[in-house]
């Protein structure tokens, strides 16, 4: 697995010159993966952030082959490019390895990529998802979606005077993909970039399907000072709000855990669509989301503890 | 880049120079610009894996400066930089035009 | 060298993408598409062909699969109907505006609601707009005749444009018919090894496709799709020509029956041309200048050529297996009112919606059709002019 020793002596395949806004993590996120894949990767990409601010006509910030068809799709149009390839091998007609890797956004893979991404993991087809979730439809302006945090003010679900944010906990997308019985899942942020990339080394070096989730924190949407973009990602983890582990072929192994859980109010108060959280009516929003947090998280250390036998 | 009639582009949308968002600038975006100081760096490159644009520049693993022409000034660098006093600072674009 | 089968248009579809074997076929089940996929999955069972069949979970992702496949050099093939089609339709338009040569067999059938299996044009005429080529078939034969041309066309470096080669639900896609097909090594010789412009997988040559292409770009990509549907005509024409001279059975953009010296003339697609043709026979033995033109290539849509073969007549009755709500008449009847002004054409014209969800066309309504024509030969276009065929009114 390489360190960043390693990685740094390989060819940079994410140009800059994007148009992402300063301090984009998902933007982190792309290029860690793409030093960690090399050059012979096909990508695809949902519609969202990052295909729209690494491809704008005539501009392309992709030194990979890249593919960007619509919202929902990325997992469906990347399974026709691996079968492609699939066939074309067998012809005789390629004869490299190929990566294959689908990216899509929380929107485009919580929401309404899931269906695409679902067939595409029981089809078997040897590629990666990786779905950078930053909590919300970031590219049209900051709306909800199924993998928005509880009680987080976006612009669907405002902090009003009767309704505090989003109601809802978020879709265990996960633990979706781990249901699918793919070799491989994994949740990891570029917070952690040794973590990112061996779980990324890993999922592409396992055949069949792999799936990872990648918190990508928006200094925008999530409205906190943007140089602190690795440190709110890395905070995730600590708080256990992120627990990063992988699942390969069952086995499940929590790769960080933290001495200290940190309280999660920690991270919520630096961050502006939480600020309402802290009035005196809304604080049990609060202790709902820890008592959700330290539910998962002792479920996972029991299910890993258990997964080893 | 200038604009093309159709008859001069590819069809399909398709772009055929692979990363020339690098012909882009973003730099200009700027704020406040990271200084590097090149004594203090120990080049652990927490600043070059944390950069969302690419602008930590290398040479055989080693930090040799900012790509100046891309860097939107968001700080994360200067913000990771474990080194006391940081290796990188960012200052205010202005501060730094008016000397 | 051909041979002789039996086989349904479904079959008949099978059996020339067995021929042709490309390289990827996505594929989900939709009645009357169904025996059309499970054929050519016994083709792949069997392993008579080299595909991979990639059995997906909608058909939004059959498109985009075959999007993504297509993109990555291999020659890609769908099949779909109706709400499938429908689903699929953003792709769709994706795929025509990537330029990728992609080859779909779509069973017609009725666009739901209510639900309705049967045969209308309503699924094919909703997308004639989506940039895609659409060539209709009349039988069987021509099921098959078209699919193996569809390929050259799509694949024309000139065109570079999906084609939909789409043929009536149950009609044809479930009714045995005797036909001709070629053998194996003339197809595939004739068709040819696809290389594709560009691919995905030329990882040394890394290409971004699917951009965002905005204010400054996008009007010159659709110029360009325009070009393609521009130059498309004379290829279709080109490619029905070579492959007559191989298979003995050329092909044209329409095709005119009993039409040179026709007073009154039917304008139809697909099986209807059939009876339309039988009810012309009987018409012709009694006396009467009937005719019938036939469109095989509804997109793009031959407009001189469909003027000059009109020219003679003086009532034409269009007839549309679909409706364009809100409309002035079916997509069929509205491109050929369009066709004929300005070529000269003092005809009467008159539009039949027939067929609706799958209700039988006999030739006792088109024998209505012509005599209604009778009239309005001499006195022109009449002011209900939008009629209708087999309704109970």
């Amino acid at each position: 697995m390489p360190g960043l020793k390693q990685l740094a002596q390989r060819p940079e395949l994410m140009a800059g010159g994007h148009r992402a806004c300063a301090g984009c993590l998902p933007m982190t996120a792309m290029r860690q993966t793409l030093l960690t894949a090399g050059k012979d990767t096909v990508c695809g990409c949902a519609t969202g952030c990052v295909e729209v601010v690494t491809t704008i006509y005539p501009y392309t910030a992709w030194r990979t082959p890249f593919i960007h068809s619509a919202f929902e799709n990325s997992a469906a149009t990347i399974s026709g490019a691996e079968a492609a390839y699939r066939s074309l091998r067998k012809q005789g007609r390629v004869d490299k390895e190929i990566n294959f890797i689908a990216f899509g956004g929380d929107g485009g893979t919580y929401d309404i990529g899931l269906q695409a991404l679902s067939g595409a993991m029981e089809r078997g087809h040897n590629m990666l998802y990786i779905c950078y979730d930053n909590q919300a439809y970031m590219n049209t302006g900051i709306q909800r979606s199924g993998g928005t945090p509880k009680g987080t003010a976006t612009s669907t679900t405002p902090a009003g005077k009767v309704v505090p944010g989003k109601k809802q906990f978020p879709k265990p997308l996960t633990e979706i993909m781990i249901a699918h019985n793919i070799p491989y899942v994994a949740q990891c942020t570029p917070g952690f970039p040794k973590d990112l990339s061996d779980k990324v080394e890993k999922a592409l070096t396992i055949e069949g399907p792999a799936f990872i989730n990648m918190l990508a924190p928006c200094t925008r949407g999530w409205r906190y000072p943007m140089e602190e973009s690795m440190e709110v990602a890395r905070l995730a983890v600590d708080t256990c709000l992120w627990p990063i582990f992988e699942v390969e072929h069952g086995k499940i192994r929590v790769t960080r855990k933290p001495k200290e859980k940190v309280p999660i109010a920690k991270w919520l108060e630096n961050q502006g669509r939480f600020r309402h959280l802290f009035k005196e009516e809304n604080r049990h929003i609060i202790d709902e989301i820890q008592e959700e947090i330290d539910r998962y998280w002792e479920l996972l250390l029991k299910r890993e503890e258990l997964s080893q036998t | 880049m200038s604009e093309k009639t159709w008859t001069e582009i590819p069809i399909g949308g398709a772009i055929e120079e692979a990363g020339n968002a690098e012909t882009y600038e973003t730099g200009s975006w700027r704020t406040y610009r990271p200084l590097w100081n090149e004594e203090t760096c120990i080049h652990c490159l927490r600043c070059w894996v944390a950069c969302p644009d690419s602008s930590i520049l290398l040479s055989e693993g080693k930090m040799t400066g900012i790509d100046l022409e891309h860097c939107k000034g968001c700080g994360i660098c200067a913000f990771e930089c474990p080194v006391d006093p940081k290796a990188i600072e960012m200052k205010l674009e202005t501060d730094v035009e008016n000397g | 060298m051909s041979r002789r089968l039996i086989l349904t248009g479904n079959d008949a579809a099978a059996e020339a993408m067995r021929q042709i074997d490309p390289d990827v076929v996505a594929a989900f089940p939709i009645t009357p598409q169904t025996e059309l996929m499970h054929k050519f999955a016994e083709h792949v069972a069997d392993g008579e062909v080299k595909a991979e069949l990639v059995l997906v979970e909608s058909e939004h992702s059959a498109m985009s699969a075959t999007v993504g496949a297509a993109a990555a050099g291999a020659r890609s093939m769908t099949a779909t109907s109706a709400n499938g089609l429908a689903l699929m339709w953003e792709i769709v338009y994706i795929a025509a505006s990537y330029r990728l040569p992609i080859v779909m067999p779509v069973v017609n059938r009725a666009l739901s609601g209510p639900i309705n299996i049967h045969c209308d044009h309503s699924d094919t005429m909703g997308c004639r707009d989506t940039g895609w080529i659409q060539l209709y078939s009349e039988n069987a034969q021509e099921v098959y005749d078209n699919v193996i041309q569809a390929i050259r066309i799509a694949e024309s470096p000139e065109v570079l444009l999906p084609v939909m080669v789409t043929f009536d639900g149950f009609i044809i896609s479930h009714t045995a018919e005797v036909l001709e097909a070629l053998e194996d090594d003339p197809v595939r010789n004739w068709i040819g090894e696809y290389k594709p412009k560009y691919t995905l997988l030329d990882t040394d040559n890394p290409m971004t496709f699917g951009p965002l292409d905005l204010q400054d770009y996008y009007f010159e990509h659709k110029r360009q799709q325009m070009e393609a549907m521009r130059a498309a005509p004379a290829t279709v024409k080109k490619i029905g020509k070579l492959y007559g001279e191989m298979s003995g059975r050329p092909y044209d953009l329409i095709e005119g029956y009993q039409l040179e010296d026709a007073e009154l003339a039917v304008v139809a697609l697909g099986s209807t041309c059939g009876t339309a043709k039988v009810v012309i026979d009987e018409l012709r033995a009694k006396g009467t200048k009937a005719g019938l033109l036939k469109i095989r290539c509804f997109r793009p849509f031959p407009e001189a050529e469909i003027a000059a073969a009109l020219k003679g007549a003086k009532a034409i009755a269009v007839l549309d297996r679909s409706v364009s709500f809100g409309a002035p008449g079916g997509p069929v009847h509205k491109e050929i009112k369009a066709a004929l002004f300005g070529s000269g054409s003092s005809a009467g014209l008159v539009n039949y919606i027939y067929g609706l969800g799958g209700r039988d066309i006999s030739m006792e309504h088109i024998h209505e059709a012509f005599a209604d024509l009778e009239t309005v030969a001499g006195e022109g276009t009449p002011a209900d002019a939008i009629r209708f065929l087999g309704l109970r009114e």
